[in-house]
């Protein structure tokens, strides 16, 4: 996305406590063409990295409690630039939503043009997203994971039992799970549980 | 943002033991007998609150008493009105401080220390007088918004015992689920926070309560139902059903025999999410204040529905005004009475209460600190109707109250204000 020079230099700050979402951010925002960064990860000395830095933008997720701490902050504020959520703008109705929806604010500095800021929380928007796509990733990755190990346990105690091959004691539990209804982990699972409670481990 | 479905209502929540009414009525069923179904969410800040109020995600929610009238004076910089039909309850606040300041304190003044409350300030003064002597860094207390009557409580206790807000101490915001590490490493002294909190500190060890809300202002005004007036006017009905709903859950709070089945309600992490034990404790009155202190028993540690605690009394929308003024939040002059009956709109509460047979106050103000309309002069007089150890508060004369005042942001004009408020 192009940016004028005076664009670049933009500075903005990110609070983020989540590693992994303020690497992807960060990232994101250097592609942009953005260069003045920060990024600020412990919530302590919050208020004195801010005013060392003086963003122009600062971007903060939705679930961070310090919210209420910046805000107490622009009110009484020793800064002379005083940044303003995002939300008071009404005209951009779209961005707001997708900023909700993806669980991002920003404040402001006053008098910053929205044209200025739009790309800007444009590519936060979707670096928020990419974030929630791989943590979703992650996390069926980690239950397949998981699965496949509970399923290989299952497979071993049919084996053992019943003497099958693996192929055998693997087609044991696909008629099971079909038969009933049910997943091959779940019924991989219930026969783990039900060989332990007979076998009193 | 949640898509809206037919007699559906969103409302957002913080965690906190007064956001109790909302979820009762959800949990218990309230908003289905009324025939509606209460949508909750549960957030992590008032700005999270405000702004989704603003953009129209939420409906309404459990708000501080003074963010509708911030929103109203265009202090929060949010756009969308927000009106109050009704209050959620009074009183739940403490200030507690740490371990080590507490024992400062008890070297000072053992008696204000103990008797807690306005005495206490008196030690906490002799505390800061004796830092600022030795040249210590001043000490750093807590609140949870700017716009909350956690700031102004804070504020204007230590105003009392003649300790400066602005110059001699740091007064911060703190999440108050941040509060108890906190106050344990040292980087805050005390906070005022709603309950749990002030219960949570103290049962970790970490903090000491020294004054609850109902010692420095008995029945004082706290959380209110902030309705975007967009939609108060689109849904009449369904604010009419709300209130109603809001109103069984009060009542089935205060009744002593729900007090074991709203601990276990409240406790559980998608609402409160603190221990059973420390929410029955504050349900029922009971107030651990560590430190040797001897356990508060307070029927009225947090009013739900008696007293009128669901009315949006004007007069504590103009005390509110009073302070946002005193502190220096705002400083342009409007009219006091325009803004407060812009927002506090106890028409809706009336008209619902009077269909469930409960009786209403028929004025829209007190004098704060006298008694409540609701009771007699003398019954008041026994209980001690206390407002911050002086007499009252005149909602008529907002000025000279203010006058009054010796502590107060040096960047006030008083005599600005006059002209469009000749009668205060």
């Amino acid at each position: 996305m192009p940016q004028s020079r005076d664009d670049t230099e933009l500075k903005i700050l990110v609070i983020d406590e989540n590693p992994l979402r303020r690497a992807i951010i960060e990232e994101g925002l250097r592609e942009a063409g953005l260069h003045e960064i920060k990024l600020v990860s412990d919530m302590n000395g919050l208020v004195e990295k801010i005013y060392s830095f003086d963003p122009d933008v600062l971007l903060i997720d939705l679930e961070n409690p310090s919210r209420d701490v910046l805000e107490q902050m622009f009110q009484v504020s020793r800064l002379v630039r005083r940044p303003i959520a995002m939300f008071v703008d009404q005209s951009d109705g779209p961005t707001i939503d997708a900023a909700i929806d993806a669980g991002v604010s920003a404040y402001i500095v006053d008098g910053l043009r929205k044209e200025r800021v739009r790309p800007i929380l444009e590519t936060t928007i979707s670096r928020f997203r990419a974030f929630d796509r791989l943590r979703s990733e992650l996390e069926e990755t980690r239950s397949a994971l998981k699965e496949r190990k509970i399923i290989e346990k299952a497979k071993g105690i049919l084996m053992k039992t019943r003497g099958l091959e693996e192929e055998a004691a693997y087609a044991a539990l696909r008629r099971q799970a079909m038969s009933t209804g049910n997943r091959i982990a779940d019924v991989a699972a219930a026969l783990i549980s039900t060989y332990n409670l007979l076998n009193d481990k | 943002m949640p898509e809206h479905v037919r007699n559906e209502i969103h409302a957002g929540f913080i965690p906190l033991i007064d956001c109790a009414p909302l979820v009762i009525a959800a949990e218990q069923g309230f908003d289905a007998q009324f025939g509606f179904q209460l949508r909750l969410y549960r957030e992590v800040s008032w700005a999270n609150i405000r702004d989704k109020i603003d953009v129209g995600a939420y409906d309404c929610a459990h708000m501080l008493a003074p963010m509708p009238i911030a929103t109203a004076l265009g202090l929060g910089r949010t756009t969308a009105p927000i009106i109050v039909p009704m209050a959620l309850n009074l009183n739940g606040n403490a200030i507690t401080v740490s371990a080590a300041i507490f024992e400062e304190m008890l070297a000072a003044d053992p008696e204000a220390t103990r008797a807690g409350g306005m005495n206490a300030v008196k030690a906490l003064k002799r505390v800061v007088d004796a830092h600022a002597k030795s040249g210590m860094a001043p000490l750093t207390l807590g609140m949870v918004f700017p716009f909350s009557s956690h700031n102004y409580d804070m504020r204007y206790w230590l105003a009392a015992g003649g300790i400066d807000p602005d110059n001699d101490v740091n007064l911060i915001v703190i999440p108050p689920p941040l509060t108890a590490e906190n106050l344990r490493s040292g980087r805050i002294d005390g906070f005022c926070a709603g309950e749990p909190w002030n219960s949570v500190a103290v049962s970790q060890g970490a903090g000491r309560i020294v004054a609850t809300k109902s010692q420095l202002w008995s029945r004082s005004p706290e959380k209110v139902l902030g309705v975007r007036a967009a939609w108060a006017e689109q849904n009449p009905q369904l604010l009419d059903a709300l209130i109603k709903a809001i109103i069984k859950a009060g009542q089935w709070l205060e009744d002593p025999r729900n007090c074991d089945q709203a601990a276990d309600i409240l406790s559980k992490p998608q609402w409160v999410g603190t221990t059973r034990d420390i929410i029955r404790n504050v349900l029922s009155g009971t107030l651990e204040r560590g430190g040797r202190l001897a356990v508060n028993k307070d029927p009225e540690l947090v009013l739900f529905h008696s007293h009128a605690a669901n009315f949006p009394w004007r007069s504590h929308a103009l005390w509110i005004l009073s302070q946002m003024i005193r502190w220096g939040q705002v400083r342009e002059p409007f009219d006091l009475n325009a803004v407060v009956e812009e927002v506090y709109r106890p028409e809706y509460y009336r008209k619902a209460a009077a269909a469930l047979g409960i009786s209403v106050p028929h004025e829209n103000m007190k004098r704060e600190g006298d008694y409540a309309v609701t009771e007699t002069a003398s019954s008041a007089a026994k209980r001690g109707q206390s407002f911050f150890g002086s007499d009252h508060f005149d909602p008529l004369h907002v000025l000279n109250y203010l006058e009054q005042q010796k502590i107060r942001s040096p960047s006030i004009d008083l005599t600005r204000f006059k002209g469009l408020n000749a009668s205060h």
